[in-house]
């Protein structure tokens, strides 16, 4: 499976992931020997098997709606990177 | 090669309980060793000095009130990718370079409420992804056996501290080899237990449902005491599961009469270099000579095991990365001009390569109208390479086999070419595609460096194969070799 230099930038918009121009052929040629990898995964027939999401096949563990963490605001944006009166500021979203 | 002076967990135990020594001692060592070769290893991303000698002052408090317990005082290094309150978690990437957790990782809890001394930070792959060491953001370990060669990955860094005599032991993760891989390639002995064992909260997720924290030290027996503490049930991980831990020491030195070895013919075929062979095929006669029984077993869908690997852990380190957004935590790019821009760069800037490229497999077999051809495809393929292990366990207690194909190669040799790397997992990952337990264990020596004898257990039967181990470490050396006197 080949990806050109087209998908790849579509795939980081995706991605949300900000890839240098001079890059692009770079990936473009190393994701592609990936997919090629990864093909070899159609030599194997999987008609009728059961999809594996977990090894011991666990259900969700459900727990009542209650609140069980302390407020711990000021902590938690103590990492981050720009906050304002307990506020995370990101640049204008609606003009 | 001589025999290792570094201590095990078992003997600063037993000093610490005689008072031969304090815990202040003994770190103060580590921590002068780790000052002295450090700088040219590597091993370390944070060294913890001042917060060590606390520790260790409070824990010599408690062993002297009588109070202490299995762990109290004990020096441990811990894998960067554990949060730890206070302490920066860089998880050897940039986008993490000035975070400190908030809380403590579950792991990291376990250890401090038995006031264990944490000596740093080790390094690690990016995100734990890779197998060389040579994908973090503080540069690469260097392997303390032959320094131009890698210690493996991801928990590179851990495996090479303890064995160059930096710490007596240091946690791990293991996704698809992190543990045992570098354990194989430094000559320790590393355990990856089975998924739901050891509680994922507060270890940075790369790939969800594979991702497992194990020990790794100089013997079983360590692996073993560390375990006892790391495993348990854990609410805040919503795949924990609520199962009893056995006593892992207690059973230690069970006789191995009529233990049956079932040995994959897929993992010694074409691939496995034969000095590599040799060794293996040596450990599995000191089996026999135990009172083993040896089997011939098979494992057909070993072939698919990587694609099915990279597949399941690209799509789940896309979803799991996109917490990274230069928003809440972590690397923010300068002036963004919208939101959108204020993604993307800081993304750009604080991922490495190689996880730019897992996050854009991932995004990609994702998409819309590709979930079904990908990921869908490899849960399908996760189910049968499952099958084949639990067929293989109708008839056999353990599997073993090579922990990798080849030993520790050298640095740069295959960085250029990912898929090539890839392709070095090929004994460890089918283990975490099933969830099971798996071990490394320092089985000999090729081309001077470390091979590893790699125990599959079945789950929850870590009992079972520390057991293995420990007696395999009772009638050989290895374990005991340390480079330095080499």
């Amino acid at each position: 499976m080949s990806l050109k230099t087209e998908d790849v930038k579509n795939i980081a918009h995706l991605a949300r992931l900000a890839i240098d121009d001079d890059a692009v052929a770079d990936y473009a040629s190393d994701l592609s020997n990936i997919l090629d990898l990864v093909d070899q995964m159609n030599q194997v027939n999987t008609d009728n098997v059961q999809p594996m999401a977990h090894p011991m096949d666990s259900q969700q563990r459900l727990r009542d709606d209650e609140a069980s963490e302390p407020n711990q605001r000021d902590k938690f944006q103590s990492v981050a990177p720009d906050v304002e009166s307990g506020l995370y500021r990101v640049p204008k979203v609606i003009e | 090669m001589n025999k290792n002076t570094s201590s095990t967990i078992k003997e600063l135990q037993t000093g610490l309980a005689q008072g031969k020594f304090s815990s202040t001692e003994i770190t103060a060592d580590y921590l002068t060793k780790i000052n002295l070769l450090n700088p040219d290893i590597n091993a370390f991303i944070t060294v913890t000095q001042e917060k060590a000698l606390e520790q260790a002052k409070v824990a010599d408090k408690i062993i002297a009130d009588g109070k202490g317990t299995a762990l109290t005082g004990i020096p441990l290094a811990h894998k960067d990718i554990f949060c730890t309150d206070g302490t920066r978690t860089t998880c050897g990437s940039r986008m993490l370079e000035d975070f400190k957790a908030p809380y403590n990782a579950n792991v990291i809890e376990n250890f401090e409420n038995q006031h264990t001394v944490m000596l740093g930070k080790t390094n690690m792959d990016e995100f734990a992804m890779g197998s060389s060491n040579e994908n973090s953001f503080y540069g690469p370990v260097k392997n303390p056996w032959a320094m131009d060669s890698v210690p493996g990955g991801s928990s590179g860094g851990s495996a090479a501290a303890v064995a160059a005599g930096l710490a007596p032991a240091a946690t791990g993760t293991d996704t698809g080899g992190s543990i045992r891989q570098p354990a194989a390639f430094c000559g320790i002995t590393g355990l990856k237990p089975t998924y739901g064992r050891v509680s994922r909260y507060g270890m940075i997720a790369y790939a969800s449902s594979l991702d497992q924290g194990g020990p790794m030290a100089h013997t079983a027996e360590d692996c073993a005491i560390l375990l006892q503490s790391m495993a348990g049930f854990d609410k805040r991980d919503s795949t924990s599961i609520d199962k009893e831990i056995p006593d892992y020491t207690a059973s230690l030195n069970n006789n191995l009469s009529g233990l049956k070895i079932g040995l994959p013919k897929e993992y010694f075929a074409e691939g496995l270099n034969v000095d590599v062979a040799k060794n293996i095929d040596e450990a599995i006669k000191q089996y026999e000579k135990m009172g083993a029984v040896i089997k011939d077993i098979s494992l057909p869908n070993s072939k698919i095991a990587i694609p099915t690997y990279y597949v399941v852990a690209m799509a789940e380190c896309s979803s799991n990365l996109s917490r990274f957004d230069g928003v809440r935590f972590g690397h923010r790019c300068e002036d963004p001009k919208d939101l959108e821009d204020l993604y993307k760069r800081s993304r750009g800037e604080g991922f490495g390569e190689e996880v730019k490229r897992r996050i854009l497999i991932g995004a990609y077999t994702l998409s819309a109208g590709y979930y079904d051809a990908f990921y869908l495809k490899a849960q399908k393929l996760r189910r049968l390479i499952s099958q084949d292990f639990t067929t293989a366990f109708e008839e056999v207690d353990i599997i073993a086999g090579p922990t990798t194909p080849e030993v520790a190669w050298v640095t740069g040799d295959k960085s250029d070419d990912p898929v090539s790397m890839y392709l070095q997992d090929i004994y460890t990952i089918s283990v975490n595609l099933a969830g099971l337990p798996g071990m490394s264990i320092p089985a000999g020596f090729a081309d001077e460096k470390p091979v590893g004898l790699q125990l599959i257990g079945n789950y929850f039967d870590e009992s079972r194969l520390l057991n293995a181990a420990h007696q395999f470490q009772q009638n050989t050396d290895w374990h005991q070799m340390s480079p330095e006197e080499k």
